[in-house]
């Protein structure tokens, strides 16, 4: 079976929270459909359920019964532990802030992804010698030079964060790249940079981006811009 | 954190080891020995005032009873002891030279003068080291020697003052608290006394005493050297047994062993207060891990993000938990044997106790791995908080 071209089908989505409480939390979603290599901006205002949707996608929650396919896996068919791995293996993560493991290098939070995925670390190492040499070059082509490479991220400004952030949801080629308002942190000249530099590297690698922002500013950068609130059946959402 | 937990474990282990050490130096305080003989009473009384100089002999056995039992084929060598009369608080001991020749502490250490030597003329006395310490006793220094022991007001042998002759080296016994005196000088002190008072009437003094026979006429007890200690038992038998008049003979670490058993309330529970400190540094562990698992709940979402399943986040916290329990704990047991390092020489030479730090017993690695077990246990409490809260989190905690 030749690969679809959806990076992302959705279809019939409900998530409640918690589970049996029809007053609670509710998100109800008939259709998305996002195709590989897409860059989707995703709009919503907070407390739509965005974060919701990301952890859906990510494999972290589970809905009732629906179809999910994520780069052709069934999420709603695998083990927590399963989902675990599907993450690491296919899907980087970018949040808004305190992306970083404090006690770790910046090496080592780069290639923390390798640490936890035997596929992610092997696809590292086919394009260098070394991981090391996989995590500098990333960070070089994000605009970090090597001397960072050693020093305590806690001292770095949160641009270089964000960027450290992104090598890391980058490393070992994952298909899908998923950033919760990854900008929101930044001014408005270092959001433009760091945008641009996320969008190259994605179309670089042919890489699939669910871009989340309240920022329409933001939206002419996509192929795409979605907005979360028609995607939704019904109220709250 | 370690550090709490490092004091905590030296404290557990310190105590540990000081409690079998001290029990190794109690039931040492007589070696060497193989009997302690007396007047018939109970074991345990015997080997109080005869080893440890504590209560009253109720009856004394005669010196032929005395020279029977040191005359028996079996014996290496004999001390008579002569209790009952005190300096200050401190009792005397009429003996022989042989005491310092025989009498063995400790790892089979004999007794050694820190100045002077032993007993030569009637009227010498050897101080213990604390003796001389508490009043500033000297070589040459008279001494008075009251009759009776305990209390104060007792009537004084004023008139046959003693001259310090020898001090000896401390040794953590009842050795330091005692003054020795030969059992001739106790025949001279009361020789003008009848019945616990000076007879009327009657004075003798000093230069005069000579003339007299000091042989002794009693003595309170005997420390009695085997030449094969195999026949213990047999020489145990023969005391007990003997028939000019009732003798008991006790085997002194036998006799130690039960008396410990009533110290040994004490002991366990300083171990009891000492792992409850232990306790508190771990709960205090707990309590720091805890309080500071809400300030990380970003870095669980961005573990979670990178393929950590809950089970991996508890298991991080879990490990994290143990870790700075083994680093504290190895922390502790540097800083014990530090410590114990330079701490020995200057508690044996005041307590006379002698500390070996420098190894850990099997008992104390046993407690150290309890410490372990125990810290791994109670970090799991912070590890399932964190599972807890990275499965309500998922990937965005709520902050």
């Amino acid at each position: 079976m030749s690969p679809s071209p959806l990076a992302i089908a959705v279809q019939d989505l409900v998530f409640q929270w918690p589970a049996r409480n029809q007053a609670g939390f509710r998100l109800s979603i008939p259709r998305f459909e996002v195709e590989r290599g897409e860059r989707v901006f995703l709009q919503g205002a907070s407390g739509s359920g965005k974060s919701t949707l990301l952890s859906l996608l990510g494999g972290v929650l589970r809905p009732q019964p629906c179809r999910l396919r994520v780069l052709d896996t069934d999420l709603t068919a695998l083990s927590s532990s399963d989902r675990d791995r599907f993450r690491v293996d296919h899907v980087g993560f970018l949040f808004q802030q305190f992306n970083l493991v404090p006690y770790l290098s910046v090496r080592e939070n780069v290639l923390l992804p390798c640490r936890f995925s035997r596929h992610r670390r092997r696809q590292a190492l086919q394009s260098a010698s070394s991981l090391q040499q996989a995590a500098d070059r990333l960070l070089q082509r994000l605009g970090l030079d090597g001397s960072l490479a050693r020093q305590p991220v806690t001292a770095l400004s949160v641009g270089q964060q964000q960027r450290i952030a992104a090598a890391r949801a980058l490393i070992g080629h994952p298909e899908l790249i998923i950033a919760d308002e990854p900008t929101s942190a930044l001014d408005a000249d270092r959001q433009g940079e760091f945008l641009d530099l996320l969008l190259e590297r994605c179309a670089d690698d042919r890489v699939t981006l669910v871009f989340v922002s309240h920022d329409q500013r933001l939206e002419s950068r996509f192929t795409r811009s979605v907005r979360l609130d028609d995607l939704c059946a019904t109220t709250p959402c | 954190m370690a550090i709490s937990i490092a004091l905590s474990v030296m404290l557990l282990l310190g105590v540990e080891q000081l409690r079998i050490q001290a029990r190794e130096n109690f039931t040492q305080s007589i070696s060497g020995t193989d009997l302690v003989v007396g007047a018939r009473t109970s074991p345990i009384q015997l080997v109080l005032y005869a080893v440890f100089r504590l209560g009253d002999a109720t009856h004394n056995i005669r010196w032929t009873s005395f020279q029977a039992v040191a005359a028996h084929p079996a014996v290496a060598w004999a001390v008579p002891l002569s209790l009952g009369d005190s300096h200050r608080g401190h009792a005397v001991v009429g003996t022989t030279a042989a005491y310092f020749e025989h009498f063995r502490y400790g790892d089979r250490q004999p007794l050694a003068f820190s100045a002077g030597q032993p007993f030569a003329d009637v009227f010498d006395a050897v101080i213990g080291a604390e003796v001389a310490a508490q009043f500033g006793y000297r070589l040459g220094d008279r001494i008075v020697l009251n009759h009776g022991s305990g209390g104060i007001g007792l009537a004084e042998h004023a008139d046959k003052p003693f001259t310090v002759s020898g001090i000896l080296r401390r040794t953590g016994l009842a050795v330091d608290r005692s003054i020795h005196v030969s059992l001739e000088a106790i025949e001279a002190i009361h020789l003008d006394w009848q019945g616990g008072a000076p007879m009327p009437g009657v004075s003798i003094p000093p230069e005069h005493v000579r003339k007299f026979d000091l042989a002794p006429k009693e003595i309170t007890a005997a420390l009695i050297g085997l030449k094969n200690r195999a026949g213990v038992f047999q020489m145990q038998r023969f005391v007990n047994r003997y028939q000019g008049e009732p003798l008991l003979a006790v085997l002194p670490g036998v006799a130690l062993d039960d008396l410990w058993s009533v110290v040994g309330v004490v002991e366990r529970s300083l171990l009891a207060i000492s792992a409850l400190v232990v306790a508190v540094g771990l709960s205090g562990l707990v309590a720091v891990v805890l309080a500071g698992l809400s300030e990380r709940r970003r870095e669980l979402a961005i573990l979670r993000s990178v393929g950590a399943g809950p089970r991996v986040v508890f298991l991080l916290l879990a490990i994290e938990g143990l870790m700075v329990v083994v680093a504290g704990a190895a922390l502790g047991v540097l800083g014990l044997m530090g410590l114990g390092a330079l701490a020995a020489p200057m508690v044996e030479e005041h307590l006379g106790v002698t500390l070996s730090a420098s190894t850990l017993t099997p008992e104390a690695w046993r407690l150290l791995l309890l410490v372990m077990a125990t810290g791994f246990a109670v970090s799991l409490v912070p590890g399932y908080r964190a599972y807890r809260l990275s499965l309500a989190d998922g990937l965005t905690p709520r902050l």
